[in-house]
């Protein structure tokens, strides 16, 4: 810990960057972000286990990038969400700082994209077999027994769009549950309204969901949002061969195709 | 009206339920719903989590639901036919089981929801429920009751409410007429209680963090400090958990959803923490930052609800803080404002 | 279910499978008359909300339908819509919505037999399935009965 202290101090003392975003002591056994600008706020950084937010949202929020130049502590999640936005031309390559917090409490420091690009290709970075299980637990019901278990889990929704801000793939100025010519989805948090929105969400974050679950993490009805899109990647990869998040350069699955994409149910 | 003591046995909770259910009242309490506690109707005690600390959201709902149908329409060829809705058409309900910074919340959505022209959907809900309120006996570090005029026995906005005495007991305290006239159903159940008993024994011990006037006046001197917003807001990311959770919170949101020949108004929750909440036609957004929306949330809250209100728009629950994805603690950014 | 008549909305292109219904109808070929037909630019521009529209306004099921792969109007609408329906139909029947109800398919300007036989296969098919009961009850019209809104 000390270790990143002292360099963010650095960073920060030869203006490298004007701004570290990193994690500090939080209510109760939680962390919290924060955003480092003195050498005396940097001694508030703090690495712990319970150090799991994924800190790559803040980059695009108006008021963090007005601060400076950004530098950020990311773990796997956020490197993912790094090279996502990269990919969406929201981040250019040295624009931001990337510290990576090791399991081990080292860190490293990434100096480009392809950098980052490389370290991914040695990492675990799929969802974890707990999620997998609940997956996969999900596929054997029957299809009224799914829809069953997500009236129930939708019903608990209130619509505060938590999950929606908590993403940081969701950045849209203007989310289509926002338009209301014409109304795509119902401003209502009635089932109807639930529905549609989660399904919309999903829609627009298949092949760009970097899995980092901050969606499921925010959502204070602990809806298991984070399965809707989860659910979508092995699909995604086995049909067209894309991953989101692994590479600056990548091509949004849903924004191009192959004459020969398989399917089985066109007639 | 004068506050009665009396003493009912654990054991009979399970029939006042009962009695309430089968003289037809719907009861409202809370249910563990996985990790998160929702306040619902509910068919007898087993099914109602007494043992939690607070319910996930507010127990405003009961009031102020999150979907409300105010009026139907049907569409002609040339001519909108309506239909209101009667803000009495809504049952006598029992909400039993709530914590007493709930039962005290609806003392600001009355002021707010009352304030002329009155808002009959809300006082009719109100008027037909009766607040059967449980004092905390724990409390835990988000819980601030005690700096905002509240307290974990507070029996302010309840008609009933119940303190666990001892293994066995519940000290029962009538605290009003809707409250009494209620209890008639349970009478039986009940026996005197000792002049001698002191609820604050089983009360739960909640610290004063901060003087609530001090923050009344600092925030409302601090409307022009926008780096104490900014610094406060930085990692707030816009989303509106804090709102819809919150006992206090009574903005909301009229949508039309309508077909070719048939039409509804609901009015629905929303929250000064969303961009377009403000968000002018015209494009222009006079709350264009996340700090200036913090700002807003905070000093509704304890500027403008004591000036044009009387009452701190505040129970200190600390539900905001739980739910907050980002861990935005209002407790500590209220005192830091008090220190200011 | 007898007497059940499946409400069908089929969303289907201008330039292939809109003229082939036509052809359908000027062979004097007969199907099923549950269908609603809404003509669409290109597959490409059938938005998935459109499809949930649809369930939430009361059809019982759905036809999609656009110009063969290499056949586009616009080149490759029609394959951008293919990658986006599988991945949709993953999302639907993972949600619990029933895919059985949706009917995807390539119906070209000539193909006019092909499109009754699609209409009167997909009929048959919801027919067997009955109203899609689930869906009906969220459905936009539940909003219109006098009752008002709980609080629950």
């Amino acid at each position: 810990m000390n270790d990143m202290i002292k360099k963010v101090t650095q960073l920060l003392t030869d203006k490298t960057i004007d701004v570290f975003i990193g994690y500090g002591k939080g209510s109760a056994d939680r962390s919290r972000a924060i955003f480092v600008r003195t050498a005396e706020q940097a001694e508030n950084l703090v690495f712990s286990a319970n150090c799991t937010q994924n800190l790559a949202g803040y980059l695009l929020k108006h008021e963090v990038k007005h601060l400076g130049k950004l530098g950020i502590l990311a773990n796997v999640a956020a490197l993912r969400s790094i090279l996502q936005l990269a990919s969406e031309f929201q981040i250019k390559d040295g624009e931001v700082l990337v510290l990576f917090a090791n399991p081990d409490g080292s860190f490293t420091e990434f100096l480009d994209f392809h950098s980052i690009e490389g370290y991914l290709l040695t990492t675990e970075t799929g969802i974890t077999s707990g999620e997998q299980e609940r997956i996969a637990a999900l596929e054997a019901m029957s299809v009224s027994e799914r829809w069953t278990f997500w009236n129930q889990e939708f019903e608990k929704c209130i619509k505060c769009y938590a999950c929606r801000a908590a993403c940081p793939m969701c950045y849209c100025h203007r989310c289509t549950t926002d338009v209301n010519q014409p109304q795509w989805i119902p401003v209502a948090s009635h089932e109807r309204g639930n529905l549609d929105y989660h399904l919309m969400r999903a829609m627009h974050l298949a092949g760009r969901c970097v899995n980092c679950g901050e969606c499921a993490n925010a959502c204070p009805m602990d809806i298991p949002l984070n399965l809707l899109t989860y659910q979508l990647i092995s699909p995604i990869k086995a049909g067209f061969g894309a991953t989101a998040g692994m590479k600056s350069d990548a091509v949004y699955a849903l924004s191009t195709y192959k004459p020969d994409d398989k399917e089985n149910f066109i007639i | 009206m004068e506050k009665e003591l009396k003493i009912l046995k654990y054991s009979e909770l399970s029939k006042l339920i009962e009695r309430f259910r089968s003289n037809g009242y719907p009861v409202l309490a809370p249910v563990r719903k996985g990790k998160v506690v929702e306040i619902e109707l509910v068919e007898s005690l087993d099914a109602i989590a007494l043992d939690v600390l607070l319910s996930t959201q507010s127990a405003k709902k009961a009031a102020f639901p999150k979907v409300e149908k105010v009026l139907r329409y049907t569409l002609g060829k040339s001519e909108v036919q309506q239909f209101p809705v009667d803000p009495e058409a809504c049952p006598d309900t029992i909400l039993f089981g709530v914590r007493p910074c709930d039962a005290s919340g609806f003392k600001s959505l009355d002021a707010i929801f009352g304030e002329a022209p009155a808002d009959q959907f809300y006082l009719k809900k109100k008027e037909k429920t009766t607040i059967i309120s449980f004092s905390c006996p724990t409390a835990d570090e988000y819980c601030f009751c005690t700096s905002v005029g509240g307290g974990p026995g507070n029996t302010a906005g309840s008609d009933l409410q119940f303190t666990g005495i001892s293994k066995d007991d519940i000290l029962v305290e009538i605290l009003t007429e809707k409250g009494a006239k209620l209890s008639l159903l349970f009478a039986d159940l009940l026996s005197e209680a000792g002049a001698s008993i002191d609820k604050s024994k089983f009360l739960a011990d909640v610290k004063v963090a901060f003087k609530v006037d001090s923050v009344v006046e600092k925030t409302t001197a601090s409307f022009g400090n926008a780096t104490l917003w900014l610094e406060q807001s930085l990692r707030c990311i816009g989303c509106g958990a804090c709102a819809f959770v919150c006992p206090t919170c009574a903005c909301f949101d009229f949508q039309d959803e309508q077909n070719t020949k048939n039409g509804v108004r609901l009015r629905l929750w929303d929250s000064c923490g969303f961009s377009l909440f403000t968000l002018h036609t015209s494009g222009h957004n006079p709350r264009e930052v996340q700090s200036q929306r913090w700002r807003q949330r905070i000093m509704h809250k304890f500027a403008y609800m004591p000036e044009q209100l009387h009452v701190v728009g505040c129970e200190g629950c600390g539900r905001c803080s739980r739910a907050c994805p980002v861990d935005m603690n209002i407790k500590e950014h209220l005192t830091a404002i008090s220190l200011i | 279910m007898q007497d059940f008549e499946p409400k069908i909305v089929a969303f289907v292109c201008n330039w292939c499978t809109y003229a082939g219904a036509d052809l359908t109808g000027t062979s004097r070929i007969k199907y099923s008359a549950n269908v609603k037909i809404i003509r669409f630019p290109c597959t490409g521009r059938i938005d998935f909300m459109i499809l949930m529209k649809a369930f939430e306004n009361g059809a019982d099921g759905i036809i999609v339908s656009g110009c063969h792969p290499n056949d586009c109007h616009y080149s490759t609408g029609n394959f951008h819509a293919r990658r986006r329906w599988i991945v949709f139909r993953n999302l639907l029947n993972f949600t619990g919505i029933d895919t059985d109800r949706i009917q995807f398919s390539w119906v070209s300007a000539a193909e006019g037999f092909k499109w009754a036989d699609v209409v009167n296969n997909c009929t048959k098919k919801i027919k067997e399935l009955g109203p899609y009961e689930n869906y009906n009850k969220i459905a936009v019209s539940t909003l219109f009965n006098e009752e008002g809104t709980s609080n629950e």
